[in-house]
């Protein structure tokens, strides 16, 4: 049997953040992964009625930035983040590209030049 | 899950690909992702919840059903339309659902090892072999770690001959470079 402190990590939020998503795990829109790419169709705008979370979203999306990094700058799950972005998405406040071909094997010209970028950077 | 080309617009975004740098606690993984990223590694947690259930073994600890496992990550910017991302997956067993997550689509995977803890990478090593992600062992030569032959760790690890196993110096950028390069070239050779 584990000590109690053991069961109750001292995890601060641990709720918050599906408070945040009102409890959904899953996006209503999108197959986000990690290195899902993600831009806001448009800039932060002061009064636009978003959660804090997704306003947040938007002013770090500005230029393409991956969903780790979305995660990693918010300060959230990745999983709470992907669903934030599936809310956007579905709004048009963001568009999105999957790793290519999603979730498969990347072809022989990436891979390629991934070693010419890492030999010659 | 299926690809998703929603919303199409005309905005070209980057296509990203990712390099998975694994091994046991301490081997060094974030070092490395260090040394090479151009960013300064960034952490991601991800909670293990229900979703973990029946892939981790919680007997025992069903009262807790929330935990956090954190990731370590860093990015190469190839080119405006290639980036490269590289996440130092957690060592642990128990977080097997997160490498299923983390190896779907990944190039392949550096597996980091210490001479001294040889044993911990076997973990790993059944993983991605079982998975059929292609991978090369980088041995991270510490100071004081014995100082073996690639041919003498892949002997011990019980390699596949194809299996490329490098030294390295996982806080050195052109030696981490080298082994991801390696890795990739690896992946080239491999039959389609």
């Amino acid at each position: 049997m584990e000590a109690p402190q053991e069961q109750w990590p001292d995890a601060v939020p641990v709720v918050r953040p599906y408070a945040m998503t009102s409890g959904r795990t899953t996006p209503v829109r999108g197959a986000f992964d990690l290195i899902s790419i993600v831009l806001a169709t448009r800039p932060p705008e002061r009064d636009d009625g978003l959660h804090p979370e997704s306003a947040q979203i938007i002013r770090h999306s500005q230029e393409p930035v991956s969903v780790a990094e979305l995660a990693a700058e918010l300060d959230l799950p990745a999983g709470t983040v992907m669903v934030l972005l599936g809310d956007l998405l579905a709004q048009r406040l963001i568009v999105t590209r999957s790793p290519t071909p999603a979730r498969g094997v990347a072809s022989r010209p990436v891979i390629e030049a991934v070693i010419h970028g890492l030999s010659t950077l | 899950m299926d690809s998703v080309r929603s919303d199409a617009v005309p905005v070209v975004l980057p296509t990203a690909v990712k390099i998975l740098i694994a091994g046991h606690f301490g081997v060094g993984k974030t070092t490395m992702v260090g040394a090479v990223s151009e960013i300064r590694p960034l952490r991601t947690e991800e909670m293990l919840t229900d979703a973990g259930i029946g892939v981790d073994d919680l007997s025992g600890v069903e009262a807790k059903t929330h935990t956090t496992v954190a990731m370590d990550f860093g990015r190469i910017t190839i080119s405006r339309d290639l980036v490269l991302y590289l996440f130092g997956t957690p060592g642990q067993d128990r977080f097997s659902f997160l490498w299923d997550e983390l190896a779907a689509g990944a190039i392949g995977a550096v597996v980091l090892a210490d001479t001294r803890r040889l044993k911990e990478s076997f973990a790993c090593i059944d993983y991605f072999e079982d998975r059929e992600t292609p991978f090369v062992v980088a041995v991270n030569c510490f100071d004081g770690g014995d100082r073996f032959t690639p041919a003498d760790v892949q002997l011990a690890l019980n390699l596949d001959p194809g299996t490329p196993v490098l030294l390295c110096d996982a806080r050195n950028r052109a030696s981490s470079r080298a082994v991801l390069v390696a890795l990739l070239q690896h992946v080239l050779s491999l039959p389609v």
